[in-house]
C-alpha cells in the first residue's frame, strides 16, 4: 500500500484534482432521484466544481467568503462546499431544522454572503429575516418547486443558472480554475463546523483541508477502506459526523458516496446501497435494534424458535470476538451455522449484510447492544472525538471492543489526561479555533492540546474511558473527584430504577434520590401480593425499600473505588418530569434546580439521625392547578460504608 | 388552458332535483372552490362535469366542446382529471402500480408487442414511469412507492388518489373533498400540494370542500349551491356579504 500520508500536501479542491487524474471515471457519487440511482464519476464531481467555484466568483464572491449550506443531503450541497473552498472562501454548513431567527444570527455570526439553499421550505426562512442579513448578497437554490414568484428578484440564484456562469467564465479563461485551486494550502481554513452550543449560539470551528484529509487518512490506516467501498450519507451535513465522511475518508480513500432520496426513505436505500461501513449516534442503532425485535416477534413460531437458539449462540461467540479470545471449535461451528440459517438473511434484510465495520459515538451505547449487533454479525464499534478534532480520535479495534471503553487514539494522536482529570488530545486533526472567538479559542487549545471537557482516565488495557463533562464531575469533602452521570447510570442499570439524581459535591459522601420505575416495580409488587394505591404509596413501601437497597448494595460492591460507594438514599414520591422543569427536553436532570425543590430531602439525606420526615408534596395539574399534600419520607443508610 | 362553461344545468332523478339550472363559468388556471351544506348538489356537479351523470337539461362546454353527453374516458382525455372523496385506488397494489396503471391509456402497443419488452414496449414504459415518478417526487410518496395503498394511512392515501389524477397530466383537476378526515398537518400538506397544481403544473383547480378556513384561503372563486340551487358566486371576500349565503351556509347572525 502507498503511504497514504502523502496525500497531506494536498487541499480538499487539489486531492479531488488527483482524484480525477487516478479513477477519473469511477462512481464518486450516487444520488437516489424519480426512483432512479443516478452517478456521478469523479471527472463529473469536478466539472461541477468547477462551474460553482468560477459562477461564485462571477457572482461576486471572494476568496476568505464564507458560504452557508443549509439542506438535507444531496451532491449539490458538496459542490458548492468544495467549489467555494476552490476559489479560497469557507464553507459552513446549518442545520437544516434551524429556526430563521438563529439561522439570521448564525449568518451573522459567520459574515456569509452567500447561502445556499435545498429547497423552498429553506429560502423561504431566509426570506423571513432578509432584513436582518444585508451582507448576504446571494441565495442559491438547487430545487426550482415553488420557486417560480422568486425569479424575479436577482437576490435568488437558481443552481443550473450559476452552472451556465460558471461554464462561461470557464470558456473565457479555461486556465482560471486550476490557477485557483493551486493557490490553496492544506492549513488553510476550508469549513466552519458548528458545534452543538449547549448555551448560547453555536460556536464555529475552524477547520483546515489538512484537518480532514489526515482524518481520512489515520482511520484508514486502522480499518481499511477499498475504493470500490459505498457509504450512504443519512447524518445532517452540519454536523462534523457527516462532513469527515464526506470531506476526508471520500477523498482520502475514493469511495462511493451514496445520497438517499429524501430524509424519510434513507432506511429504504441503506437496503438498496447495502454499505461497506457506517456511523451513527447511538439512536440509529437502537431504532434498528427494535425493528429487527418487533420483526421477529411477528413472525412465525419457527422463525422465532431458531432466531432465538441462534442469537444466544451469536452473543456467547460476541463475547469470544469482542476480545479477540479464540473461540470453542463446537461454538464456532454452531455460530456459523447460525449465520447461515437465520442471521445473514437477518441482516441482509436490513442492508447491513456488506457491512464490515459500524461505528457510534456521541454518546454512550448500551453494553448489551454491543453485544447484540457483534452477535447478529456487525461489528459495531465506539468512537470518541469532537468537532474540534474532526469527528474521530479514539476507536475500538476489531477483536478488541470493550463496551465501556472508547478505545485507543488513532495513529499520530497523542493522548494525555490533565491534573483535572480531563482528556487532552493533539493531532494534525485538531482545527485552528473558533471564528472569532479568540479566548475561547486559547481555552480549547491551552498548550497545543485540545482540550476536550470531557474527564477519564486511561485504563489497564490502554483504552480510553470518558466519564463525564468536568463541568459535571462533583469532588468531595476530600477532594476526591467522581461522576454523578456515571453512577446514575449504573443505577439505572437496575430494572427497578427509573430515574436517579445523585449528590455528594463537597459532602463527605454520596447520597441519592431514586424513583422507581412506577410499571416494573408495580408488576414486582403484584405478583408478591403487595398491595399500593397511588405512586407516591407504592414509593413509601418498606419492602420496595429492602428491594433498593440490594439494588445499591450490589453497586456499592462493584465501585470502581471507595468513595463511589452510595451511603444513603430516599425514594421520591413523585417522577421527575420535563413539565415540572426537573429534566432538559432532552431527558436530563437539571441538578441545580431538583436540589433546590427538594432542599428538605437533600438535607435530610445528610442527617444521618434521620430515618424519617415529613414533608409537603407539591403537585401541579396539567391545567394548572395545584395541590400540597404531605408525605412521610423514608431514609436509608447503607451498611458498612464510612 | 382550460375553460369550463356550465349552462343552465339541471339534473333530476325522478322527482327530486339534485341540480336545478346551474350555470357557472370555470376561469382558466385560477382555483374555484364549490361549497354548500350537505346534499347540495357539490358532488352531483362534478359526477355531471367527469361524465358519470348526464344532466336531464342544460349543456357543459369545455373549451368549446360539448361534454354534457360524453362519457368518464372520454371526458378523461380531454384533460380533465379528478380525484375521488371516496378513494378509487386499488388497495392490494403498490402506490407505483396504481399510479402506473393510472396512466394505461397513454401506452401505445399490442399485447402481443407487450409479450417481447424491447424497442417501443420498453421506450414506453421507460418513459410512463418517469412521468409517474415526477408525480411520486411532486406529491412526496417516495417513501411509500412500494406499500401497499392498503398499508397506508387514510391522509396518504388521499395523497395517493391526488397523485393517480395528476399521472393523467390533467389540465382541469377536480378535487371532492381531499381533505375530509384528515388532521390539521395533513390538511396543511394537502393545501401546499393544491397550489402547487396549481401554480407548477398550471392546472385550474375545481374544489369541493367543507372546510370554509381552507376554502377560503386559496380559493380565487367560489361558487355556493344549496338545494340545487346557485345561491352566490364570487371571491371569498365578496362572498361572505351575500345575504343568501350567509343564512344558508354560514348560518343567521
Amino acid at each position: 500500500m502507498e503511504d497514504k500520508n502523502e496525500l497531506l500536501k494536498y487541499t480538499i479542491p487539489q486531492l479531488l484534482r488527483w482524484r480525477v487524474k487516478e479513477t477519473g471515471t469511477k462512481v464518486a457519487l450516487r444520488e437516489k432521484d424519480f426512483g432512479y440511482w443516478n452517478n456521478y464519476t469523479w471527472g463529473e464531481y469536478y466539472e461541477y466544481v468547477r462551474k460553482i467555484a468560477l459562477g461564485l466568483g462571477k457572482v461576486g464572491a471572494k476568496k476568505g467568503d464564507k458560504l452557508a449550506l443549509i439542506g438535507d443531503n444531496i451532491p449539490e450541497m458538496l459542490f458548492m462546499a468544495i467549489g467555494a473552498q476552490s476559489m479560497g472562501a469557507v464553507s459552513a454548513g446549518i442545520y437544516q431544522t434551524t429556526l430563521p431567527d438563529e439561522i439570521a444570527d448564525l449568518i451573522n455570526y459567520m459574515e456569509a454572503t452567500v447561502v445556499f439553499c435545498n429547497d423552498q421550505e429553506q429560502v423561504d426562512k431566509l426570506v423571513e429575516v432578509r432584513d436582518r442579513i444585508p451582507q448576504v448578497r446571494k441565495v442559491i437554490y438547487e430545487d426550482p418547486r415553488g420557486m417560480r414568484s422568486y425569479r424575479s428578484d436577482d437576490w435568488y440564484l437558481f443552481i443550473e443558472d450559476l452552472y451556465e456562469i460558471g461554464a462561461a467564465a470557464d470558456a473565457e479563461n479555461p486556465d482560471k480554475f486550476d490557477a485557483l485551486i493551486d493557490q490553496g494550502n492544506p492549513e488553510d481554513v476550508c469549513h466552519l463546523c458548528l458545534t452543538s452550543g449547549t448555551t448560547g449560539l453555536p460556536k464555529g470551528s475552524m477547520m483546515t483541508h489538512k484537518n480532514y484529509i489526515n482524518m481520512g487518512i489515520q482511520i484508514t490506516k486502522v480499518d481499511f477502506l477499498e475504493d470500490t467501498d459505498e457509504y450512504l450519507s443519512f447524518l445532517p451535513f452540519a454536523w462534523i459526523g457527516e462532513q469527515m465522511n464526506s470531506f476526508g475518508v471520500a477523498m482520502a480513500t475514493g469511495i462511493t458516496i451514496n445520497f438517499p432520496e429524501s430524509v424519510e426513505t434513507s432506511m429504504e436505500d441503506l437496503k438498496e446501497i447495502g454499505p461497506h461501513f457506517m456511523f451513527g449516534a447511538p439512536r440509529i442503532y437502537e431504532t434498528i435494534r427494535s425493528q429487527i425485535w418487533l420483526k421477529i416477534d411477528e413472525s412465525y413460531w419457527l422463525n422465532r424458535l431458531v432466531y432465538e437458539k441462534f442469537i444466544k449462540i451469536g452473543e456467547k461467540a460476541a463475547r469470544y470476538s469482542m476480545s479477540g479470545e479464540k473461540m470453542p471449535l463446537f461454538l464456532r461451528f454452531m455460530n456459523r451455522l447460525g449465520k447461515i440459517l437465520v442471521l445473514d438473511p437477518l441482516i441482509n434484510q436490513i442492508g447491513l449484510r456488506r457491512l464490515r465495520r459500524a461505528y457510534t459515538g456521541g454518546a454512550a451505547l448500551g453494553p448489551e447492544l454491543f453485544t447484540f449487533y457483534q452477535a447478529i454479525g456487525v461489528n459495531l464499534k465506539q468512537i470518541y472525538g469532537q468537532t474540534e478534532i474532526v469527528g474521530i480520535a479514539y476507536m475500538h479495534r476489531d477483536g478488541d471492543v470493550r463496551s465501556d471503553t472508547v478505545g485507543k487514539p488513532l495513529p499520530e494522536t497523542e493522548c494525555r489526561i490533565s491534573d483535572e482529570g480531563e482528556i487532552l488530545s493533539r493531532s494534525p486533526s485538531v482545527c485552528a479555533g473558533y471564528y472569532k472567538m479568540p479566548e475561547k479559542t486559547e481555552e480549547l487549545l491551552e498548550g497545543g492540546w485540545l482540550h476536550s471537557g470531557d474527564a477519564g482516565y486511561i485504563d489497564e488495557n490502554e483504552h480510553l474511558v470518558v466519564i463525564d463533562r468536568v463541568s459535571d464531575v462533583m469532588h468531595n469533602s476530600n477532594n476526591e473527584m467522581f461522576s454523578p452521570m456515571f453512577l446514575e447510570n449504573k443505577l439505572k442499570f437496575s430494572p427497578y430504577i427509573k430515574e436517579a439524581v445523585i449528590f455528594g459535591d463537597k459532602r463527605d459522601f454520596v447520597s441519592t434520590l431514586i424513583n422507581i420505575d412506577p410499571i416494573v416495580v408495580g408488576k414486582w409488587a403484584e405478583d408478591r401480593g403487595i398491595s399500593f394505591t397511588t405512586y407516591m404509596d407504592l414509593s413509601n413501601n418498606p419492602e420496595v425499600a429492602e428491594l433498593l437497597k440490594e439494588a445499591v448494595a450490589d453497586i456499592n460492591e462493584r465501585a470502581e473505588k471507595d468513595h463511589f460507594r452510595i451511603k444513603r438514599f430516599a425514594v421520591l414520591y413523585k417522577l421527575l418530569d420535563m413539565d415540572d422543569g426537573e429534566l432538559t427536553k432532552t431527558g436530563k436532570i437539571r441538578r441545580k434546580f431538583v436540589m433546590e425543590k427538594y432542599k428538605d430531602m437533600y438535607e435530610a439525606l445528610y442527617d444521618e439521625s434521620v430515618s424519617q420526615k415529613k414533608v409537603e408534596a407539591f403537585f401541579q395539574y396539567q391545567d394548572g392547578q395545584t395541590t400540597t399534600v404531605e408525605a412521610e419520607m423514608l431514609f436509608y443508610t447503607m451498611e458498612g460504608i464510612a | 388552458m382550460a375553460n369550463l362553461k356550465i349552462e343552465d344545468i339541471t339534473l333530476t332523478f325522478g322527482g327530486l332535483a339534485a341540480l336545478s339550472n346551474v350555470s357557472m363559468d370555470i376561469e382558466p388556471g385560477l382555483i374555484t372552490s364549490i361549497i354548500g351544506p350537505n346534499g347540495a348538489g357539490k358532488t352531483s356537479l362534478l359526477n355531471c362535469i367527469s361524465g358519470f351523470y348526464h344532466p336531464t337539461s342544460g349543456e357543459i362546454y369545455y373549451k368549446d366542446r360539448k361534454l354534457s353527453k360524453a362519457s368518464p374516458h372520454q371526458v378523461s382525455s380531454m384533460g380533465i382529471a379528478r380525484a375521488f372523496q371516496n378513494l378509487e385506488l386499488f388497495s392490494g397494489m403498490t402506490v407505483l402500480d396504481n399510479l402506473l396503471l393510472a396512466r394505461h391509456k397513454n401506452l401505445h402497443y399490442n399485447t402481443l408487442q407487450a409479450m417481447f419488452f424491447f424497442g417501443k414496449v420498453s421506450r414506453e414504459e421507460s418513459k410512463n414511469r418517469r412521468y409517474v415518478e415526477e408525480v411520486i417526487d411532486f406529491m412526496e410518496l417516495e417513501s411509500y412507492r412500494k406499500h401497499a395503498v392498503g398499508n397506508l394511512s387514510y391522509g396518504i392515501q388521499k395523497r395517493v388518489e391526488v397523485a393517480r389524477a395528476l399521472t393523467l397530466a390533467p389540465e382541469l383537476l377536480l378535487l371532492d373533498e381531499p381533505m375530509a378526515g384528515m388532521n390539521i398537518e395533513e390538511k396543511e400538506d394537502m393545501v401546499r400540494f393544491i397550489i402547487d397544481i396549481q401554480q407548477e403544473r398550471d392546472a385550474t383547480v375545481v374544489l369541493v370542500e367543507h372546510d370554509l378556513g381552507v376554502v377560503m384561503d386559496i380559493s380565487d372563486q367560489i361558487h355556493v349551491l344549496d338545494f340545487g340551487e346557485l345561491i352566490g358566486s364570487g371571491s371569498p371576500e365578496e362572498i361572505v356579504k351575500i345575504p343568501k349565503v350567509i343564512e344558508a351556509y354560514i348560518g343567521e347572525e
